[in-house]
């Protein structure tokens, strides 16, 4: 049978793109199922983009194990799939007495947990490695690092379909049933036949789970807002810059965040919400952040933001609950075959790695896995705009195409744009262009280079008026042709 | 890597840079080149269908394309060398440039630069408008090049926030297309853009302009739904109970345009934090020996006729300097004073020069006041100035003679 599946993996976020990528390691039948247009179509997309060392969770618990274990592997991890991750080290900042008693309490608990390299420094060393931020002094974290979240889980997803995973978009699951040895997994028009059943939905992995009668676990959105600043000012910081923790506030405070692009990250915000997919930005949030990032900044830069997002937390604790919850991880006692990954949240995108190889060591535990014959790795170098001169050359010779630069703000080039529409996983989508090349992310935020994408879209790829949509297939740019308003008009009157 | 040596670069091919191309040209420069990163020649003239254009310079009203046509025209009658679908990654202040083609990557040295890249338009990002991201927000000009080049129609019921000129012209270009404009949503107490626009796109098309009011949230999980808009009080805070939502499927930001200057600072010159652009002299140089600015991306202009105007004498003065005949003489400052948004040049030579500059806010009956010190040198009267106009004024040798340092106010 066609849909006949070894193992499922529903959503395709940063976790179920490293499940399913991990699982793709062996001689397995493999279906990546994502009810959005794309893979990271979620809370992946939308973070900070860190790389934890595992200071925050309380010791033993999953979060911490994962944390730790996960930043240990994200060198070779994303080094197989051709992401670029930088170790840049954190400094969690105190302001007050109060705020340095706490960074004592994060050390111990970052060393209890097996954390490497933690140093407690003075304002004169806080001075010289960070001028511009205000400090008494500082946790210094080594292990702690960057990486676009988006790009690493579109690379997880590409790859893992690289390596024989079906992925299908568009897919949201409607139904699960157990039947005797496997699960019948239902969307709107196929049924899926799976002996093992990974839950990675995320926000909705109580959904799913409650599909199977099992209902322990409840999902509380928590949104977090951001700021993202020009990159004119990316010299402002060199680390990330957090605050201590505020325990029970949903979130790890409000911090700055170096990104590979240069564009400096204010956020997030936490705020408990009622529907999981609201991702609305707000105002009082906007204005919210921008003070506390001058908490931090001796000099914030005026009118320098670029843009704002929201992601949604998965919370499985509800507001006001002091203790910050852990990851569910396991098969479940009475669902033979369903794994659960519930509640992940932060550190999630530093303990994908880890939580990946936990799900095929549940599967190992049960069954013989047979590594494949040959497993592909991805080599993807940086990008035009981001090499230089020689670098740029060079890559022009490969592909005249390469020369011709679309997005004037991120020089992302006509090559570039053509690849990420050639993405192995069929999308077209503008956001789907925006998060492969980069294209549109820059100052102008689109202002000239979405016209010659969407020029590209039609020539090249013959896409008609209705197929050109920001994400999915209802979010049309476009109503129509220029005189089709008029047209309808004339035939009324 | 490509190398080549020419006498003057222009960045850009729009107005700016099409006419600083011809008049160095004409000056008797050959070894000029125009980089150009689009593939066509003309910049955004090329989707501004509407006319009066060439109303100072030709006293007629043409269209964006007929008036740009007239220096396509001359600079491919002139042989002019032209670079298309090039982008300038690369400038510094020894006047090199990396230019970046199909064929390869361009080292370039110039002895002369003129930096004419226009501006970009300002977007949602910066002014912060909360809400959802659905598609269906459009900058005004983006729209204005999807509409107008490639025939793609954007919405049917549109809200523009901003009455800068390029949302007047869509408003009534969206109209003309059979689209609803519901209201143009101004945060300011007056129109931002010029009373022609006022009275011909928005006036005549029956279509509100709600000053002091702005968008406040816009929602839609795919496609714009519904856009919230309020009225401001002087500090530009909502006044709480006014929100109004309005049903609409598109948002056109009209708010405001940024001279592109990250070339420029590249290049170390020295810039003017009031008009965004680069600080130049009365021959247009700026900060950089041998590099001029003119166009948008000097200041942003109101109307097209003056900018090309700067730009003939930004492109005379290149060919001068590249003929070593650009006379060196002492400069004054000349600063914004009260009243005053900003201005060009902001150094001049004690001779006859015109400057240009625009209000903070609108009035009647007021003089600009060009001072030195205390001593008034000039004083000229106006029945009504407006911020969206751009004022001139002569400035002429023997009323300047001797100043140390010129101001200029609005009283």
């Amino acid at each position: 049978m066609d849909n006949d599946y070894d193992a499922l993996v529903i959503g395709a976020g940063v976790i179920g793109c490293a499940v399913a990528r991990e699982l793709s390691r062996y001689e397995l039948k493999v279906a990546l199922l994502e009810k959005e247009s794309d893979v990271c179509g979620g809370a992946s997309k939308a973070n900070s983009g860190v790389l934890h060392s595992g200071i925050y969770s309380a010791p033993k618990s999953q979060k911490a194990r994962l944390c730790v274990q996960g930043n240990d592997l994200f060198s070779k991890f994303t080094q197989e799939i051709g992401v670029e991750l930088q170790r840049i080290g954190k400094l969690v900042v105190a302001r007050s007495d109060k705020e340095i008693e706490e960074l004592e309490k994060l050390k111990k608990v970052g060393k209890e947990n097996g954390v490497l390299g933690l140093k407690l420094i003075d304002v004169e060393e806080v001075r010289r490695l960070e001028p511009n931020i205000r400090a008494q002094c500082a946790l210094l974290v080594p292990s702690a690092g960057i990486v676009s979240p988006y790009k690493l889980t579109i690379a997880l997803a590409e790859n893992a379909w690289e390596n024989g995973v079906k992925v299908f978009l568009n897919s949201k699951v409607t139904d699960v049933s157990k039947k005797e040895n496997y699960f019948d997994v239902k969307n709107d028009n196929l049924t899926f036949r799976t002996r093992w059943l990974i839950n990675s939905a995320g926000l909705y992995c109580d959904t799913i789970a409650n599909m199977l009668g099992i209902e322990r676990h409840k999902v509380y959105p928590c949104r977090g807002e951001y700021l993202v600043l020009d990159k004119s000012y990316d010299h402002l910081i060199n680390h990330l810059i957090y605050p201590p923790p505020e325990n029970g506030s949903g979130g790890l405070g409000v911090h700055l965040t170096p990104t590979m692009e240069g564009n400096i990250l204010i956020g997030p915000s936490a705020e408990y919400i009622d529907e999981k997919d609201d991702i609305r930005t707000t105002k009082e949030a906007m204005d919210k952040l921008n003070v506390q990032a001058a908490n931090f900044l001796k000099q914030l830069p005026k009118d320098a933001y670029i843009q704002s997002y929201a992601g949604v937390r998965c919370k499985l604790i509800p507001k006001g609950c002091e203790a910050s919850g852990d990851f569910v991880i396991e098969e479940d006692e009475k669902v033979e075959g369903f794994i659960n990954l519930m509640g992940i949240e932060s550190p999630g995108l530093s303990a994908s790695p880890a939580i990946a190889q936990m799900v095929v060591d549940i599967i190992k535990s049960r069954e013989t896995l047979k590594p494949k014959d040959e497993f592909k790795t991805r080599r993807t170098g940086r990008r035009f705009g981001l090499l230089d001169i020689k670098g740029k050359s060079k890559q022009i010779e490969t592909n005249p195409k390469h020369g011709h630069v679309i997005c004037r703000c991120e020089n992302v080039t006509e090559k570039e744009i053509t690849d990420a529409l050639d993405n192995p996983l069929g999308v077209r989508t503008l956001a789907g262009i925006k998060y492969r090349s980069r294209a549109t992310m820059g100052r102008c935020q689109g202002g000239f280079c979405r016209a010659r994408i969407v020029q590209i879209m039609e020539e090249q790829y013959k896409m008609g008026v209705q197929d050109i949509t920001f994400r999915s297939g209802d979010s049309r740019l476009f109503i129509g042709r220029t005189k089709d308003l008029r047209g309808n008009d004339r035939e009324e009157s | 890597m490509i190398e080549k040596k020419v006498d003057i670069a222009i960045i850009g091919a729009g107005p700016a840079g099409l006419a600083a191309a011809i008049s160095a040209k004409t000056e008797g420069i050959d070894n000029l080149l125009i980089i150009e990163r689009d593939e066509h020649l003309g910049g955004i003239l090329n989707q501004c269908i509407h006319e009066g254009f060439g109303l100072e310079i030709y006293k007629e009203a043409l269209t964006g394309p007929e008036y740009i046509q007239r220096f396509i025209d001359e600079v491919k009658e002139l042989g002019i060398p032209v670079m298309l679908k090039s982008m300038v990654m690369e400038l510094n202040d020894k006047r090199e440039l990396i230019v970046s083609n199909e064929e390869g990557l361009h080292q370039i040295e110039a002895k002369a630069v003129v930096l004419s890249m226009g501006c970009r338009e300002r977007t949602r990002g910066m002014i912060r408008i909360p809400g959802d991201r659905p598609a269906g927000i459009f900058k005004a000009g983006e729209a204005q090049h999807f509409i107008n080049i490639r025939n793609y129609m954007i919405g049917k019921k549109v809200v523009i926030l901003g009455s800068g000129d390029i949302g007047l012209i869509m408003a009534r270009r969206l109209v003309l297309e059979g689209a609803e404009v519901p209201c143009v949503v101004e945060i300011l107490p007056y129109c931002s853009g010029l009373i022609r626009n006022r009275v011909q796109c928005l006036e005549d098309f029956g279509i509100p302009l709600l000053l002091r009011h702005t968008v406040v949230d816009i929602e839609g999980k795919e496609r714009v739904e519904s856009v919230t808009i309020a009225e401001v009080d002087d500090n530009w805070d909502i006044i709480e109970g006014t929100e109004r939502k309005i049903e609409c499927d598109t948002l056109l930001l009209s708010v405001g345009l940024i001279p592109e200057n990250e070339l420029s600072k590249m290049a170390k010159i020295a810039m003017d934090e009031k008009t965004g652009g680069a600080i130049v002299d009365e021959n247009f140089m700026t900060s950089c020996p041998g590099i001029f600015a003119c166009g948008n991306v000097l200041l942003v202009h109101d109307v097209v006729d003056y900018v090309t105007m700067d730009a003939y004498l930004a492109g005379k003065n290149a060919a001068l300097y590249v003929k070593d005949e650009l006379i060196k003489k002492p400069k004054i400052e000349i600063k914004t004073g009260p009243g005053i948004r900003f201005m060009v040049p902001q150094k001049i030579a004690l001779e006859d020069v015109d400057i240009y500059m625009r209000v903070l806010e609108p009035g009647f009956d007021k003089n600009i006041i060009i001072m030195d010190g205390q001593e008034v040198l000039k004083s000229k009267k106006f029945k009504r100035v407006a911020p969206p106009e751009m004022i001139k004024i002569k400035l002429k040798k023997n009323e300047i003679e001797g100043a140390k340092e010129i101001t200029v106010s609005v009283e």
